[in-house]
């Protein structure tokens, strides 16, 4: 029997590899694809939440969190682009501080 | 059916109006040629007149909307009304700026975008706020991008972005741990939920939740003050505590009275340290707007000193405070834009005079009135110690700001400017900081009004 449990272990592990993730690595496609892993570690757990309550809140919320997370992908993406364009890196430790 | 869907609509109004003025500016961009686009900043102005007028209207209206995840309420219109009366002034400094034409067919559609996801937040009665929130500070993080030369303002815009999808993240899983826990994302019950669990489930879903607000709170302001654009940190340092003070007043104020000394800990001492760092940080700096930058850190812990008092005296202070900080702020970034020959006029520096002495609570001045309030609130509230500290660090931050803006403000770099739109920005702050400072009866009044009822 599955329960609630494996679920959110399971979402607990993704959003752990997500967050070691932002932290470890230096270009920003990478932290850009973490992040997206703990977006979507959050979407499991409501979506295992909202079966075991029954009821639609979690699915609801998931979905917003799908909408939210592909428009983060897009500006992320767009300014990734725009930097890649004028320094011919995506890395974040070659972008320099504030004066570049 | 229809009332239903006609009470949905009304309650997100506001929203409404700005995001449908917005979408309308950016089909604009097919018919205005390039040269005439920086014309279409004033539609935008139109559009944010329009939604403060829904708002005046909207007010003592309070109506829940989609199954009550918003609540249109005095409170959320407050703190709305706060929201458009900077995102205008921002407008008014930018295009006081001549090389600041920039595309408006743009930035006009950016802002309102992110002055309709304030609204949201402060209107949300529901954990779907995150919304909201992500409808703020994506729009601008990519006004960062557009502005200014591009290899330095791209940089730091995907920067400042990196920190806020992060900040989304934890704030998102947070919430679906608080919703596992207690098996509800609506506002009205979730703290008594995480109390009565108190499993670990719920505190570390409220734990990330707060981290996460904390993250976006700081990030989003430290990298806007050092984008070269500068008229978009006004809105960023007065957004980031409207959206932070909407969630947290609502929460632990509004919905929670009852809680009362078991959370005020929690926030007493965040306000400590914020207002004793943030000024220490703001006596270490030379630059202007570095000051300013340390000086929102300050101010975010005056505000906590009203949630820590946990009534409705400590609301409204925080609401009449949050205007004041408004037009201080604002007038600042005002002045700082002015150009040479201007400098050197006696008025321009005695209306800086007066902002920064409203920033450091100097009686006349707004500040002072909303420290007054502040503190009175923590008095009554037994929470004396953080009142005389709120004085205090006052006094010191005084010496800060005057040393940090005003000194550095006569020597500063000159800018070609237009006058008049300038001076049309700095009318209001000056006219707002006086107002809130010699007529406070009214003002406080109103922000009593948002924080005693709700529907």
């Amino acid at each position: 029997l599955v329960t609630v449990t494996y679920y959110v272990a399971l979402s607990v592990v993704l959003f752990t590899i997500g967050l070691v993730g932002v932290l470890v690595r230096r270009n920003t496609v990478l932290i850009l694809m973490s992040v997206g892993l703990m977006l979507n570690a959050a979407n499991l757990a409501l979506v295992a939440f909202a079966h075991h309550f029954d009821h639609l809140d979690g699915q609801v919320m998931a979905l917003f969190v799908v909408v939210v997370g592909v428009v983060e992908a897009v500006v992320g993406l767009t300014l990734i682009v725009a930097v890649f364009k004028t320094r011919r890196s995506v890395d974040v430790d070659e972008m320099g501080s504030t004066e570049g | 059916v229809g009332e239903a869907l006609l009470a949905d609509v009304t309650a997100i109004l506001p929203a409404l109006v700005l995001v449908g003025w917005g979408v309308g500016l950016l089909f604009l961009t097919l018919v205005v040629p390039g040269a005439r686009r920086a014309r279409v900043a004033w539609l935008g102005l139109v559009g944010l007149g329009v939604a403060l007028v829904v708002c005046v209207l909207r007010w003592d209206h309070p109506l829940g909307g989609f199954g009550g995840a918003v609540v249109l309420d005095n409170y959320g219109l407050f703190l709305s009304f706060i929201s458009i009366v900077a995102a205008a002034l921002t407008v008014l400094i930018a295009l006081g700026r001549e090389d600041a034409t920039g595309d408006w067919c743009e930035h006009s559609p950016l802002l309102l975008f992110s002055v309709a996801g304030l609204t949201l937040v402060s209107s949300a009665d529901d954990l779907i706020l995150f919304v909201g929130l992500e409808l703020f500070s994506i729009p601008l993080c990519v006004l960062m991008a557009r502005s200014g030369p591009a290899r330095k303002a791209e940089a730091l815009a995907l920067k400042c972005f990196l920190l806020v999808v992060l900040a989304s993240a934890f704030l998102i899983y947070g919430i679906a741990l608080v919703y596992g826990s207690t098996g509800t994302t609506a506002l009205p019950g979730l703290v008594e939920g995480v109390v009565d669990e108190s499993q670990a489930l719920a505190l570390i879903g409220a734990g990330l939740i707060l981290t996460g607000l904390a993250l976006q709170g700081v990030a989003v302001p430290f990298y806007v003050w050092s984008s070269p654009w500068v008229p978009v940190a006004g809105l960023a340092s007065v957004g980031t505590k409207v959206a932070a003070f909407a969630i947290l007043g609502r929460v632990l104020v509004l919905r929670h009275p009852s809680l009362g000394d078991d959370w005020s800990p929690l926030m007493a001492l965040p306000a400590a340290l914020a207002m004793i760092l943030g000024n220490a940080a703001a006596l270490s700096q030379e630059d202007g707007r570095r000051v300013l930058a340390c000086a929102g850190i300050a101010h975010a812990g005056y505000l906590l000193v009203g949630v820590a008092a946990r009534d409705e005296w400590g609301l409204a202070g925080l609401l009449f405070y949050l205007l004041a900080y408004a037009f201080a702020d604002l007038g600042v970034l005002a002045v700082l834009t002015w150009d040479e020959g201007f400098r050197r006029r006696p008025w321009l520096a005695a209306a800086m005079v007066l902002f920064v002495l409203s920033l450091a609570g100097v009686p006349l001045s707004g500040g002072f009135v909303g420290k007054y309030y502040l503190f009175r609130a923590a008095v009554r509230a037994d929470l004396t110690w953080l009142a005389v500290l709120g004085m205090l660090t006052s006094l010191v931050s005084a010496w800060a700001y005057l040393r940090g803006i005003a000194m550095p403000y006569f020597g500063a770099v000159p800018l070609p400017t237009r006058p008049s739109v300038l001076l049309a920005a700095l009318v209001i702050a000056v006219a707002g900081t006086l107002l809130l400072g010699l007529w406070p009866g009214p003002f406080f009044q109103v922000a009593q009004s948002a924080t005693t009822w709700s529907p």
